[in-house]
């Protein structure tokens, strides 16, 4: 009964049993199964760092206004990241010394197996067909591990909000895109560095304005495999992407997969130990009866002794006797000596 | 409040007075957090989510509140049978360890109303921060459970409930081994995630069997630190039993820990050798690194190994603090040391006062409600009524 008792408690442990197989599936990798995800191609060679998406973005999720308005380009002067009130920033970034800058928009990349959803014990974030990654506030517990999780640094949190704070991040304006619509900050880019469509052939289109033009943009479409693969994706003007902030050793791992190999452990772990435990309480319960009686055939032995020497007759005898376990008993009667031998130590001190 | 109070007459001893403002101060904290959020408080920022509420209460928390289920299975699965006395006293401090860890998690969690809501709502089974919840949310259960036989003994009249937990302490035992290797592995294995964060000398594939091998010697360790502190202090409660054989422990102790950290320390080789990190030790990053191995878990093995083999006490008891404060330097490492290290300094957490003050104040309950149940519960000593029983 306790076995079985023990079993069924496992099994509730287990709901993770059957994560080493879904790790997958719940955090997107049924994208196999979305071909016509969508995404943005972001085209570094052509933004002008004009800021009109950071407008648009703003007014599309009706965020709050910030300290300065968006038209005050100073702002690129210091290097942003995303937060709770802007869900996309352009930095400003001079690779080659008197050159143009070149400028870089920010945002969640909605990668193809997301780390923030991989990393969420509550299924906060779902990967769509649409290619966004969306959040939902209302099962969120805001333990922050997404924010940890994600290798782009996106998810920012309201850090001010005392009883409902979120996690904030770009939305791939998937509200926008049900209906029919483009992503605010698409519609509003006056240059075409943006451009939204499917993720296959905006791949097609990146590689095509690469090769096409390889004096000017670095052979790589970033974002084709970074992670596993994002929504969005970059190409950019030499020398790197480094040059313009963005981290070039990612690999291609997806999230899910780093920590695949920890789930799967898990059943293995649940499975063995009990075996292995009942085992060696089985052993050390057999053991301490053999030892007990050993023990006692022993102290009995070596006190009617009491001298010396007692240890070596008493292996001298023993090495008339079967050879089989001798060793143990020896090691056995040597135990129990010093026990004896403490004993009496114990007994003079008091 | 306790015993040694009301033999003064005085309630104004030094540790009341310490204990006294840190809880007052953690109450103001407290009602800051809860009435303006997280930001009012800490530093963390959207690059730092985590901070010493993670790296402290959590991390170090869980690894230090080890020797639960290290000296329950020595003592019931091993058969080392002779540590009986110990189990007590190493349960209560998990269960207590436990317990905060949790109380404190309220604080760091952005709607801690909803903390079981991946347990019973809606569970993200893909997240190894699933599978710690999980597995602390069951042994904190079982701690629960295995401590509980002290408090009935103490209130008495429990014992048809008190035998049925006797009896379920090989089970109960078998199931903390178990949740414990599943939950201080997954500690290492949240950060499996972040490659890019964390610095090569510290992020490797065997992250959680490093958090595994070293929740050992650290549960080892403060089962050995607190015996030696709780001797000093809580002599008076003691029973025979319990003196006759915490030498002993303290040397056996000593000597397991002593072989884990020798694995441990190899374990820590192959992971550089294995990606060939060993350029990444000539940097400032590579002589931190060199002191947490060497400073702190080479020489205090070391000691370990000499302390048991002279049965040198003293040196026992200089090892054990020692390797306590080697995990937490490990633990902070991960978390918050080589967490993020690409980030320029400016943008690099430390912690505020506030958090300090949370952190202080979580521990300065778990000592006065152990100190509360040291002096009135059988922990140190078998209750009279039930001197010859096996639990
Ligand atoms: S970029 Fe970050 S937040 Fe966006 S989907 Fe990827 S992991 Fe999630
Ligand atoms: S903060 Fe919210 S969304 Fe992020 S991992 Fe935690 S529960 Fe999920
Ligand atoms: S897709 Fe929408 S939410 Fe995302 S940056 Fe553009 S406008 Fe903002």
């Amino acid at each position: 009964m306790k076995r079985r008792h023990f079993l069924g408690l496992l099994g509730a442990a287990g709901v993770s049993l059957t994560t080493g197989v879904s790790a997958k599936a719940a955090s997107g990798a049924d994208v196999a199964g979305m071909p016509n995800v969508g995404g943005v191609l972001f085209d570094a060679s052509r933004c002008i760092g004009c800021r009109k998406c950071e407008a648009a973005c703003n007014k599309v999720n009706d965020l709050p206004q910030p300290a300065k308005p968006f038209d005050d380009l100073t702002v690129m002067d210091t290097a942003r990241r995303t937060d709770a009130a802007s869900y996309t920033v352009v930095n400003k970034y001079q690779p080659k010394p008197g050159e143009n800058p070149v400028f870089r928009k920010i945002q969640c990349n909605h990668c193809m197996e997301p780390a923030c959803a991989s990393a969420c014990f509550v299924k906060a974030f779902k990967k769509t067909e649409t290619g966004a990654v969306v959040y939902d506030a209302s099962v969120c517990v805001g333990c922050r591990y997404c924010m940890v999780a994600c290798p782009f640094n996106i998810p920012a949190y309201e850090y001010h909000k005392a009883l409902a704070p979120r996690v904030m991040k770009c939305t791939l304006c998937h509200p926008r895109l049900l209906e029919g619509k483009l992503p605010g900050c698409v519609e509003a880019c006056p240059k075409e560095a943006l451009q939204f469509g499917k993720r296959r052939e905006l791949i097609n289109i990146a590689w095509d304005r690469v090769t096409a033009s390889p004096d000017k943009y670095v052979q790589h479409v970033y974002g084709e495999h970074e992670m596993g693969g994002t929504s969005w994706l970059y190409i950019a003007p030499k020398p790197s992407f480094s040059a313009i902030g963005m981290d070039e050793h990612l690999g291609t791992t997806s999230a899910p997969e780093l920590t695949s190999g920890a789930l799967a452990a898990v059943p293995a772990v649940a499975g063995i130990w009990p075996v292995l435990l009942t085992g060696i309480y089985a052993i050390s319960k057999r053991k301490d009866k053999i030892a007990e009686d050993e023990k006692k055939a022993a102290v009995e032995a070596a006190i009617a002794k009491a001298s010396a020497d007692a240890e070596a007759k008493l292996a001298e005898e023993l090495s008339k006797a079967e050879v089989a376990g001798k060793r143990r008993i020896e090691v056995e009667v040597k135990k129990a000596l010093e026990a004896a031998a403490k004993e009496q130590e114990g007994g003079e001190d008091a | 409040m306790s015993t040694e109070h009301a033999k003064n007459g005085s309630l104004i001893t030094p540790f009341n007075i310490v204990a006294g403002i840190i809880l007052a101060a953690g109450v103001v904290v407290t009602i800051m957090r809860f009435t303006m959020g997280l930001g009012s408080v800490t530093n963390l920022s959207d690059n730092n989510p985590w901070g010493i509420w993670i790296g402290f209460d959590l991390l170090c928390g869980v690894a230090l509140a080890a020797g639960g289920y290290t000296t329950s299975a020595a003592c019931y699965i091993f058969g080392f049978k002779r540590f009986h006395a110990a189990v007590r006293p190493a349960i209560l401090t998990a269960f207590l360890g436990y317990a905060l860890v949790v109380f404190a998690l309220n604080y760091d969690v952005g709607r801690p109303w909803r903390l079981p809501y991946p347990i019973f709502y809606q569970q993200g089974t893909t997240s190894i921060l699933f599978e710690v919840g999980l597995c602390v949310f069951i042994y904190l259960t079982v701690l629960f459970l295995e401590y509980l036989p002290a408090a009935m003994e103490w209130k008495g009249g429990f014992d048809k409930y008190r035998g049925i937990l006797v009896k379920l302490t090989m089970v109960l035992t078998i199931f903390g081994v178990i949740l414990s290797t599943l939950h201080q592995s997954s500690l290492g294995a949240l950060y499996l995630i972040v490659p890019s964060k964390l610095h090569p000398l510290w992020y490797t594939p065997y992250l959680p069997v490093m958090f595994f091998m070293s929740s050992m010697f650290a549960g080892l360790s403060m089962v050995v630190f607190e015996g030696t502190l709780s001797h000093k202090y809580f002599h008076h409660k003691m029973d025979e039993d319990y003196n006759a054989n915490y030498l002993d422990l303290q040397f056996a102790f000593a000597k397991g820990a002593a072989w884990i950290m020798a694995g441990y320390l190899a374990m820590k080789l192959l992971g550089l050798s294995m990606d060939n990190r060993w350029a990444y030790l000539f940097t400032g990053y590579g002589a931190w690194w060199l002191l947490e191995v060497v400073g702190f878990v080479v020489l205090p093995c070391y000691c370990y190994a000499v302390g048991y083999r002279d049965r040198n006490i003293g040196l026992v008891r200089l090892a054990a603090p020692w390797t306590v404060i080697g995990i937490m330097l490990n633990r902070f490492d991960v978390s918050l040391i080589a967490f993020n290290w690409q980030l320029p300094s400016a943008e690099r957490y430390f912690p505020s006062l506030g958090e300090i003050i949370i952190s202080l104040f979580v521990v300065t309950i778990g000592i006065i409600a152990f100190k509360f149940i040291v002096t009135r519960m059988p922990i140190f000593y078998a209750h009279p009524a039930y001197k010859d029983s096996s639990h």
